[in-house]
């Protein structure tokens, strides 16, 4: 089982973007769940959302306490919530951001996503196209059934706009 | 039929919308609101023709559910926690006046303290209402025990409303694939429902749920104690019937590793998917160990639960709930008529989070003898 544990801010799509992800790799033939940290979400305040990947059926029902991923889609966040918590040896942390340096102690893979955001979509929506860099990063799963979510969630233009960014951090990763 | 990932709310208000209710009275509340969402959109998309009833409380949600249904027309709503609690006076009226529809509750803490997050005592608190209450699992079993609610309810020997418990957020907020079964299937296996014995209709007046006095009252609530002894055989023919068709069985009660354990989880609703977890880790270890998920807590199915514990020495029982002064309900029950050595474990309450250390820690302390009764699990003691 993979265990994805995303961290941003209310009104940035952590929540979608941690079931566009569940919902692509159920496409490319996975089991899977996707859910938000229960509670109150007001604009602005650090928000985690959940995905688990398998080839089973799944059955926990806890939050993710040890994850083998994680996305970060505000590096501001870095200095207000422990971004690495209870993660492994082995967990991978991809970071938006234009200036982080890793500490050498993590996987870490930073990604200029504003950037794609701010040039292609025009607004600071980073959600789908940090999910375009981990489809490359991680092979988890496939950018045409990312791509084909992002259009299902985001019908018309948007969905467009967003599928383009996605790619071009998919060529990125 | 089509797979989708989709929330158990969202996998409620398919159901919902399968059965073809005509009347739908609901008022949102967190987290059941997508339902009442889902259900509006439906509604104004002619996917269910159905009146919705925008009411300014539950009280009033209820209250037009059992008059709706009084006319003899299938009726669904939804609520959670201080909803349901507002609707509890016209709960007792809905089975007293025999009114057979479903209601899904998201369950909720109860206030005060002020809490949104799961548990399950606000649907425990309406246990003695005379409705039916089934936990479910996940987001495909609520849906599949929404359309087995209204069977259960409809059929002459039960004719009692239906009370559908799914974990509030865990379930409700969660998405995961779900199977939407077709139309004509469903048609099939519940058709439009038809009030033969008392209903409103003006061309053949009648009153319902007027005074009873001392002569008529101990009857009329002795016929509630038949109607739920037969739900046990109703409950478990639908059941029968849903797997035949739909091929997903289920039942009373669900044992899992239970015919040669020795110390049996006894547990309701999501915490059961994971507790099966533990148990093959427990398993793997040599532990003998099961778990008994119960579906149905009201009918309370005392001889399916005795069949799948006859061979255990020890049960461990989590409740979500608390009854103060003596423990869970679930436990209470399990005491009250399971002649087994039943210990207690309140856990999860107020959405804290029941991790698998919590659950090793119930059968650690269940394997040696727990000191007390009733134990809390993961309290912080300072």
């Amino acid at each position: 089982m993979i265990e994805i544990r995303f961290h941003g801010r209310g009104g940035q799509g952590s929540v979608t973007a941690a079931e566009i992800l569940a919902k692509a790799a159920f496409k490319d033939g996975k089991y899977v769940q996707a859910f938000p940290f229960f509670g109150v979400e007001r604009r602005g305040a650090p928000v985690m959302a959940f995905t688990r990947i398998d080839d089973e059926p799944i059955e926990l029902r806890y939050q993710i306490y040890n994850p083998d991923y994680v996305l970060v889609l505000d590096d501001g966040l870095l200095n207000v919530v422990d971004v690495f918590s209870g993660i492994k040896d082995n967990t991978e942390v991809i970071i938006n951001t234009q200036d982080f340096e890793g500490s050498g102690e993590h996987v870490v893979h930073s990604i200029d996503a504003t950037g794609i955001a701010l040039d292609l979509l025009g607004r600071n929506i980073v959600n789908t196209i940090i999910l375009g860099y981990f489809a490359k990063k991680t092979q988890l799963v496939s950018i045409e059934s990312l791509i084909e979510v992002i259009k299902e969630t985001f019908p018309g233009k948007i969905g467009e706009l967003n599928a383009e960014a996605t790619k071009k951090a998919y060529e990125m990763g | 039929m089509i797979r989708e990932v989709m929330t158990a709310n969202k996998a409620v208000a398919e159901a919902a919308r399968l059965a073809k209710p005509q009347v739908i009275p609901v008022y949102p509340i967190t987290p059941q609101t997508t339902i009442s969402e889902y259900l509006a959109q439906y509604v104004a998309d002619e996917k269910i023709d159905a009146k919705y009833v925008k009411v300014e409380s539950e009280h009033s949600a209820i209250s037009a559910a059992v008059g709706a249904s009084a006319t003899g027309v299938r009726v669904f709503t939804a609520t959670s926690s201080q909803g349901l609690m507002l609707m509890h006076e016209i709960l007792f009226a809905a089975a007293g006046m025999r009114t057979p529809f479903v209601l899904a509750d998201a369950n909720r803490a109860i206030s005060a303290p002020l809490n949104i997050w799961n548990d399950q005592q606000d649907s425990i608190a309406q246990r003695d209402a005379g409705w039916l209450q089934i936990y479910v699992e996940n987001a495909q079993e609520a849906l599949d025990t929404t359309l087995m609610a209204y069977k259960i309810s409809e059929n002459p020997k039960v004719l009692l409303p239906s009370m559908v418990c799914l974990d509030g957020f865990i379930l409700t907020h969660t998405v995961e694939p779900v199977e939407i079964p077709d139309q004509e299937p469903v048609d099939e296996f519940l058709p439009p429902y038809k009030a033969e014995h008392a209903f409103l209709d003006p061309k053949n007046p009648m009153s319902i749920g007027n005074l009873a006095d001392p002569d008529y009252y101990l009857e009329a609530r002795h016929d509630m104690q038949v109607a739920m002894e037969n739900s046990i055989e109703v409950i478990q023919q639908t059941c029968d019937e849903f797997a035949e068709i739909f091929g997903r069985k289920y039942g009373l009660v669900e044992p899992y590793k239970t015919e040669d354990a020795e110390i049996i989880f006894v547990a309701m609703g999501s915490l059961c998917s994971t507790i099966r977890v533990i148990v093959d880790q427990l398993r793997e270890k040599g532990e003998k160990v099961g778990l008994l998920k119960i579906r149905a807590y009201r009918p309370f199915p005392v001889e399916a639960i005795d069949e799948a514990v006859k061979n255990c020495d020890k049960l461990a029982v989590i409740d979500k709930n608390v009854t103060f002064g003596i423990g869970g309900a679930l436990y209470t029950d399990i005491k009250a008529k399971i002649h087994k050595d039943a210990y207690g474990f309140i856990a999860g309450l107020g959405g804290r989070d029941i991790t698998p250390e919590a659950i090793f820690e119930v059968y650690e302390k269940t394997k040696n003898v727990p000191e007390k009764e009733v134990t809390w699990i993961g309290l912080k003691e300072d």
